[in-house]
């Protein structure tokens, strides 16, 4: 050929790479023909449910307040204290409407106890309860927490994980909280943002996990040292150590972390426990920030055995902060969901989706992220995700906030954190070498996600479309029916910002099962408790968690959505004393009340 | 002249044909594998230890799709088969610094760098460094796709020590360390502006020379004889240009100004040369005839 024409060609050629990201960009942009200002009833045509921001209709009205720590971290104080909003969903006194427990984390500011009065508004009774008064800077202050029957007298207990002393408080009947920290023999100084109650050995008591995220010799309100940040951005071991505490029965709790093999100093942003292989012993997944994730395997409730790199959830590191398992494929197994950061043209970590090899099991079990292929990749600043079927088609979808410092809308400061952090870790682990914020934000300002689960492998984001257009920097998401309908509503924790509540409204034909489960000889909060339910050929699982999420905990009670004219075959439930339980053609559109039978 | 041999997109590489000194040629190894083989060390030490990278699958598409993109492009163009060492490092270069969720811009980055050396060129000489080109190019188009914020080392300081070691070591047998050392020294004299400009630490100023990034860029992207000038002393003035508008980059909050930098002064310094040289030849038959 031609010399001349060959290098027109070639040139052709070159042109036509240049412009293939713009073409992807183009062919991969979904167009919602809906817009965001479309009526609630046109969107539930659409898509099957519409959300509304009721918060401050329905009585919450909760800003959340970050702390102040020690002076030598003003200069970049936004980032270090970036945390601490959560969000735990708990009915604490058995009065069959789902309650709300909101941190917060201003020295000397109240948590908040929001009763469900059953009316359709909450009243704050923290103080009266006595879990209000907790963040002070000489024992520290709130970053979540989580409820469990530690006592399994029925009514749900409250720890609450801090930056500082972590507390443990017995449920009263419902009548109020006693602390028993000191007698429960918890740790006196941890910067956690992460715990989960499990019963990792069956023996029907809920154990306790805590994962730490800064080392637990810094009092952040008092530095001795300014080298507190991680000692690298994707490699990081110097964090807070985790516990894993037994449940003794007696009110006291013992220290098994080293004895069961967990050793880990990574830094824990979230943690999830489920059976991921089928053995009735819950495993552990830990989402790691500047780091790998980490699976413990959990080998008959005597050893934890670190597998994340031969499953391979452990392999890649990346900024790892929230933790959620769901059976996003309705094949029985679980998915887990992780996020990660993702900000254009600096950092794409993508976010994680977990999903079990077809191939793998039990001791062969392997993972692949199928993040991007199924549409749940990018998310910003990634905090909390949940899984639910918010529009009761049968399918789990993902609500997903983010956001991480919404300051100064015109600067930010990616140029000079991306400077630090690929520096040498003398440099990022000492904050006296990083550049000063001075007001600009990082990531801020973000749209939320709520994607949508079309059954076929694919989710889209319809956030906008559906309600959710706020641009707080969220934190902490929790799903529960809060008013009895059938329905999953969603409430987010804010940093620096209000909680808010999106209460949910979904199409009338698609149908929903609920099932509200007490355990007997097992932890009497059933935590750990498998439902597998079998409907129209389908087949999902779901499992009661101790703990979901980042700086979250959805409600206990377990939520299927069924679609359209469901046939329900049958429920099995596998409780975690292992015994099974199976109900045939269970009724549709009520919430079952069981009781593990003895 | 074959740009199989004039388009090899490190010092090491395009020095050796005209440069093999005495002792190269009873040091019997083909020199023209030594970057191949060093960056091939630095990404299974990196990958052995940290898992550095997005994933090996990706690294691996860059690779064979720089391999195969030179391999047909030079066969269409010139008639014959090229020598490979050149796109193998454009290729594991793509592969190490772009980061990316998905595959394909590894696939195309790589296409994209190859291509460049073939279509932007003057006077038989491509005028910027491919992988650079090509991991510029990514940056500009796909910001929603691809980053390269790398922090593959793990911020510590004995990877670090070994890579400059090794690596002040072979570009020194090429004859090239005076490259790195006048960037090196311009970087940390301009970190000293800043920081006196913008009131940041020192240390936060001089970090991001101590990461991964830069040892790639500063040992095969600023050393590429092809699309550097030919005098050592323009060497020097070129890489402290480069250290210069990378300066003003960094002033203005660019992520990325190193590679911008070499980016915008690389092509400029070439196009100099030429235009020079070409004077030069014009006067000289000039001067012959007065």
């Amino acid at each position: 050929m031609n010399r001349r024409i060959l290098g027109v060609l070639l040139c052709i050629f070159f042109l036509a790479l240049i412009a293939t990201p713009l073409v992807i960009k183009r062919l991969s942009e979904r167009h919602e023909p809906i817009g965001a200002a479309t009526p609630c009833d046109t969107v539930i045509a659409r898509h099957g449910f519409c959300f509304q921001e009721v918060a401050k209709a329905v009585g919450l009205d909760f800003t959340h307040q970050a702390p102040s720590l020690d002076p030598q971290l003003n200069h970049i104080m936004p980032e270090v204290a970036a945390m601490g909003a959560a969000v735990s969903i708990v009915d604490f006194d058995r009065d069959g409407w789902q309650d709300i427990y909101v941190t917060n984390s201003g020295e000397g500011s109240q948590n908040r106890l929001y009763r469900n009065l059953g009316d359709g508004a909450f009243q704050d009774v923290a103080a009266a309860m006595g879990v209000a008064d907790v963040n002070q800077d000489n024992t520290g202050v709130s970053m979540g927490a989580v409820w469990g029957d530690y006592d399994n007298d029925g009514y749900e207990d409250l720890f609450l994980y801090k930056w500082g002393r972590p507390e443990l408080f017995r449920n009263d009947q419902g009548r109020g909280f006693m602390r028993v920290t000191e007698h429960a023999g918890l740790p006196p100084w941890i910067n956690a943002n992460t715990a989960i109650w499990l019963d990792y050995n069956r023996d029907g008591l809920l154990d306790l996990f805590i994962g730490g995220y800064y080392a637990e010799h810094l009092n952040l309100w008092k530095l001795t040292t300014t080298k507190v940040m991680p000692e690298s951005f994707e490699y990081a071991q110097n964090g807070g150590r985790k516990y894993m505490l037994r449940n003794l029965g007696d009110g006291k709790f013992e220290d098994v972390t080293e004895q069961l093999g967990i050793h880990s100093r990574r830094w824990t942003l979230a943690v999830v426990a489920a059976d991921l292989r089928g053995t009735g012993y819950p495993d552990l997944f830990l989402s790691n920030d500047y780091g790998v994730s980490e699976l413990y395997i959990n080998e008959g409730g005597t050893y934890f055995k670190e597998v994340g790199k031969q499953t391979g959830v452990g392999f890649a590191p990346k900024s790892g902060m929230n933790a959620a398992v769901g059976d996003i494929l309705n094949q029985g197994q679980f998915t887990i969901y992780e996020t990660n950061i993702s900000e254009e043209g600096i950092l794409l970590q993508g976010n994680n989706l977990w999903v079990p090899s077809v191939s793998s099991a039990g001791d062969q079990l392997k993972y692949e992220n199928l993040a991007r292929a199924m549409g749940v990749e990018l998310g910003g600043w990634s905090f909390c995700a949940q899984f639910g079927d918010l529009n009761n088609d049968g399918y789990l979808d993902l609500y997903l906030t983010n956001g991480f410092i919404s300051a100064d809308r015109e600067r930010n400061y990616w140029y000079d954190f991306s400077k630090v952090a690929g520096g040498n870790s003398a440099i990022i682990s000492d904050v006296k070498h990083w550049p000063s914020m001075e007001g600009r934000s990082l990531s801020g300002y973000q749209q939320k996600r709520v994607w949508l689960n079309d059954g076929a492998g694919q989710f889209f984001d319809v956030a906008q479309v559906v309600g959710v257009t706020d641009t707080y920097d969220g934190r902490a998401v929790a799903l529960a029916d809060l008013w009895n309908r059938g329905v999953l509503d969603v409430v987010v924790a804010n940093q620096k910002g209000p909680l808010l509540l999106y209460k949910n409204t979904v199409v009338s034909d698609h149908q929903w099962i609920a099932f509200a489960l007490e355990g007997n000889s097992s932890n009497r909060s059933a935590i750990g408790t498998q439902v597998r339910l079998f409907w129209n050929g389908l087949e999902q699982v779901q499992e009661v968690s101790g703990g979901s999420g980042f700086g979250a905990q959805n409600q206990r009670r377990l939520h299927f959505g069924l679609g359209k004219q469901p046939h329900i075959e049958k429920a099995v439930i596998r409780w975690p004393s292992g015994q099974i339980q199976t109900l045939t053609a269970p009724q549709i559109g009520i919430v079952h009340q069981l009781k593990e039978p003895a | 002249m074959n740009p199989q041999h004039s388009d090899l997109n490190t010092s090491i590489l395009s020095e050796t044909t005209s440069a093999m000194s005495a002792r190269a040629r009873w040091f019997k190894f083909d020199q023209r594998y030594l970057a191949p083989l060093f960056i091939t060390c630095i990404l299974i030490a990196g990958q052995l230890s940290f898992g550095f990278l997005e994933s090996l699958s990706r690294t691996v598409l860059a690779i064979m799709t720089a391999l195969v993109v030179e391999l047909v492009v030079a066969r269409l163009y010139w008639g014959q088969w090229p020598h490979l060492a050149s796109a193998y490092v454009s290729g594991i270069s793509v592969g190490i610094l772009i980061r990316s969720p998905a595959f394909w811009p590894y696939a195309l980055c790589s296409a994209i760098s190859i291509t460049s050396k073939y279509v932007l060129r003057t006077k038989d000489r491509h005028l910027w460094n491919p992988s650079n080109f090509g991991i510029c190019v990514m940056l500009l188009v796909a910001p929603g796709t691809v980053a390269s914020l790398s922090i593959q080392w793990g911020n510590y300081l004995l990877p670090m020590i070994v890579i400059w070691f090794l690596g002040s070591i072979i570009i020194w047998q090429f004859k090239r360390f005076h490259i790195c050392a006048t960037y090196v020294l311009s970087f940390v004299l301009f970190a000293l502006v800043r920081s006196w400009i913008t009131g940041h630490p020192f240390l936060a100023e001089v970090a991001p020379i101590t990461g991964p990034m830069y040892q790639l860029f500063i040992f095969f992207m600023i050393t590429d004889p092809k699309t550097t000038v030919q005098s050592k002393r323009g060497q020097c003035v070129v890489v402290f240009l480069v250290a210069l508008v990378e300066m003003l980059l960094r002033l203005n909050e660019s992520v990325y100004a190193p590679f911008y930098a070499l980016f915008l002064v690389g092509p400029a310094a070439n196009l100099v040369e030429i235009w020079w040289c070409s004077r030069q030849s014009a006067l000289a038959p000039a001067a012959k005839l007065t």
